[in-house]
């Protein structure tokens, strides 16, 4: 077992590193961004293509680049180093896996060619919002009805893959038009942007077979997102950390600095401890899925998802603790990556969502063996 | 990233794991997934049969014993070793003094201790603490005063573990009062059948035996019996602890109990509290055993990789947090803790008999090698420079 990156891995890396951290370094950058539509950078995105980024996770038959969860691990982890807001995680991960995994051979090629080359961004509506979406077909053509909420990018989005239940049974995936859906769309409390999509008669395309369960590839598609979600957020948490020791040695109350208080160093170390801890789960499930597959992978994501969600509430809440009141601020980063870290947990099924999961089939294995074939 | 053993290394897990389930007694291997206590006899037995196979001590020098491993087969062998309720190699023995001999000691010192302490027919004690130095260990007061060609040592050494069994302590003596407080400590090796040397049992709270204190009125130790150079005990002390802390995470046993406690909690498991509890405590040891992984691929040499003390602060709070699900599992069942086993016992269940004083016991867990607020201070100071 090697939780090391190859070269390869790490001039990846530093590029992303060296892309988002020009342009977000500056946090108050990233703050007019954010305050602006869409909420973030066309330009970064249109930096991020010719990189290659967008169409990393994708086969290079479909325009992509042909990489795996790793490499998407590296991206999200940079992403979350600089909260930057460009739509990698909803229109890249989640809405592009899920064309991956269901769409047919063209329309894999006409739909993520332009997502990879940022002509067009991509938003998975999967949470139904107040009327569940439906499909009917009428002499095969396809329509769709019922509200998606909330879905993330879904303003800004030129095309929406959508789930909905199928007149039969299972859910199947459809691609809808942007402005063929009516949208509202809105600020999450992390400045990222989502958006309330209802669909009235909406003409939809179905992905793949008309007709035939896309559960699996939905179920993909989540699992996929829930492995970068888990990546930036341990970006975040990186930052956090080095952001709340650094302050820990600056500040001075009492004439001497926080870092002569052990009851700070201490917590400060235990929020090393929960990074560590999270780190090794992240990294592991992100080798399940690359080396297994998304269907094999199911619990391993779980498990990395439910660590995730303890270590990111415990060092976010440490970090806007152990800094007072500044990190309350705005303008601050550290509050920011707190609130990133939270909708990063929800987004995806928290940690409670994870944990019934994982009791439920507690009895199911026996001791737990990460080495085993 | 690779997420498999590569086949070489899982061949050696199966060769391990084929090696202690068949070569090591099941009676003896049944006592240790029981919770019952071992007596010194067993101790010994099973690591003779370990050394006899060159598994006591794989991490010493090749010259001295070792293997050679790298860390990832350090790990896979310690975790097979605990898995199949094998005592693990006296950690006196094969994790202190046997690493500071041979990092430190004279070749005489090498040859006349090192084969006898791998094989464990000398049983070692170790003797730092004292009543006034735990975690300030270097504020020791026991003292060796040169006399000839030997030292005279007078003080007192508390907490040693299992010293009714010991044949030799290794000890933290002055030897330069006047010195700064760690320049002036040296290592001396100490017979503990040596006149004016007694061990006075200390009964804890789970009420069993397993710590001492050792008293030393006017005790001659032979000036050969000082390990490296006067006045460098300090630099061997902290050597000896930062090893202590490498093979503390009881990953393998713990894991092991958790499994087992599954077992033993029959219909309790349909309560979606305990399932809860029971996941929530798998994930973490999870986390644990891989980052057990990934520090021993990123250790270099000799040197502990600084986030060891993640795995002492985080395996002995895991150890502890499963040791608590079994006492509650066994509820008032617990309380019978005092009922002899066989048929004039209890007819409740062993383990559950067994869980309170367990639970008792492990609380020392978080205190010993380091405790959990020193290896804090560890990782705050020196990962985080704070
Ligand atoms: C069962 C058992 C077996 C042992 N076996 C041996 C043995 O074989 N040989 C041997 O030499 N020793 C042994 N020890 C001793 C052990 O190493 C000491 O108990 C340990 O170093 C702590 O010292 P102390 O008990 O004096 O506690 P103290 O040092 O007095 O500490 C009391 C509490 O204060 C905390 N504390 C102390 N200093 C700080 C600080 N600077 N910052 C924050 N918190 C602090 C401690 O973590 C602890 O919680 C054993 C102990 C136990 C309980």
């Amino acid at each position: 077992m090697d939780f090391t990156y190859d070269d390869e891995q790490v001039a990846l890396r530093e590029a992303v590193r060296g892309l988002v951290g020009k342009a977000y370094s500056d946090f108050e950058q990233r703050r007019r961004t954010v305050a602006e539509e869409p909420g973030w950078s066309e330009e970064v995105w249109a930096r991020l293509a010719e990189m290659g980024i967008l169409g990393l996770p994708f086969a290079e038959e479909d325009g992509g680049v042909g990489a795996g969860p790793a490499e998407v691990g590296i991206v999200a982890h940079e992403l979350g180093r600089v909260l930057a807001p460009e739509p990698f995680l909803a229109s890249v991960v989640l809405a592009g896996t899920a064309v991956a995994e269901a769409g047919t051979p063209q329309q894999r090629a006409e739909v993520l060619g332009p997502l990879a080359a940022g002509e067009r961004v991509l938003a998975l509506a999967y949470a139904d919002g107040a009327t569940p979406v439906t499909a009917s077909e009428q002499a095969g053509a396809w329509t769709l009805s019922g509200t998606k909420e909330p879905v993330l990018h879904g303003a800004r989005a030129d095309l929406l893959v959508v789930s909905a239940a199928l007149p039969g049974a299972g859910s199947g995936l459809f691609l809808v038009q942007g402005d063929a859906a009516a949208r509202t769309g809105y600020r999450t409390y992390d400045g990222a942007r989502a958006a309330r999509v209802v669909l009235d008669g909406t003409a939809a395309v179905p992905l793949g077979e008309p007709g035939a369960d896309q559960s699996a590839a939905l179920a993909a598609a989540l699992d996929t997102g829930r492995v970068a979600a888990c990546h930036e957020a341990l970006g975040a948490m990186s930052v956090a950390l080095a952001a709340t020791t650094a302050y820990l040695k600056s500040r001075k109350q009492f004439g001497v600095p926080l870092s002569t208080f052990q009851s700070l160093t201490f917590r400060a170390a235990d929020m090393y401890v929960s990074l560590e801890l999270a780190t090794s789960i992240a990294s592991w499930a992100t080798m399940v899925l690359a080396e297994r597959g998304p269907a094999a992978a199911t619990e391993a994501v779980s498990r990395a998802a439910l660590q995730v969600s303890r270590s990111g509430r415990h060092v976010g809440q440490e970090a806007v603790q152990l800094h007072g009141g500044i990190a309350m601020t705005a303008e601050y980063l550290v509050g920011n990556l707190t609130a990133h870290l939270t909708a990063l947990d929800h987004l995806l099924g928290d940690g409670h969502h994870h944990l019934r999961g994982l009791a439920a089939a507690v009895d199911g294995h026996g001791a737990l063996d990460p080495l085993a074939r | 990233m690779r997420l498999e053993l590569t086949a070489e290394d899982q061949a050696f897990r199966e060769e391990m794991r084929t090696f202690f389930t068949t070569e090591v007694p099941q009676e003896l291997r049944d006592a240790v997934i029981e919770g019952r206590e071992l007596g010194r006899a067993e101790f010994v037995q099973s690591q003779q049969i370990l050394n006899a196979a060159g598994l006591a001590v794989p991490h010493w020098p090749e010259e001295w014993g070792g293997r050679g491993w790298s860390e990832l087969r350090r790990h896979i062998w310690l975790e097979e070793l605990q898995r199949a309720g094998v005592p693990a190699p006296l950690a006196f023995n094969a994790n202190m003094i046997g690493p500071v001999l041979a990092q430190f000691a004279s070749q005489e010192m090498k040859e006349r201790f090192l084969p006898t302490t791998a094989n464990l027919d000398i049983w070692w004690s170790q003797g730092f603490s004292e009543p006034d130095a735990g975690s300030d260990l270097a504020s020791l007061r026991t003292t060796a005063v040169r006399d000839g060609d030997g030292w005279v040592v007078n003080g007192q050494k508390t907490w040693t573990t299992l010293g009714q069994y010991g044949d030799w302590i290794f000890t933290l003596v002055r030897t330069d009062p006047q010195a700064k407080k760690q320049a002036g400590i040296s290592m001396l090796l100490i017979d503990m059948t040596s006149p004016g040397l007694e061990v006075r049992p200390i009964e804890l709270i789970d009420g069993g035996h397993e710590v001492n204190e050792v008293w030393f009125t006017d005790v001659r130790v032979p000036g050969e019996n000082l390990v490296g150079e006067l006045n460098q005990g300090w630099t061997m002390a902290k050597f000896l602890l930062g090893n202590e802390r490498v093979g503390v995470a009881p990953v393998g046993t713990v894991k092991r109990v958790l499994a087992r406690a599954k077992e033993l909690a029959g219909p309790q498991l349909e309560d979606p509290l305990v399932r809860a509890r029971v996941a929530e405590l798998e994930n973490e040891l999870l986390a644990l055993e891989l980052t057990a992984i990934r520090v021993a691929a990123h250790s270099a040499g000799a040197e502990p990789h600084p986030a060891s003390s993640v795995l002492k602060l985080k395996g002995t709070e895991l150890q502890q947090a499963v040791s608590e699900l079994v006492l509650d599992l066994a509820g008032p069942a617990s309380l019978a803790s005092g009922a002899p086993d066989g048929p004039d016992g209890s007819d409740l269940p062993a383990w559950a008999r067994r869980s309170a004083p367990t639970y008792l016991n492990l609380r020392k867990a978080s205190i010993y090698g380091g405790s959990n607020e020193i290896q804090r201070q560890i990782i705050a100071r020196t990962i985080l420079g704070l």
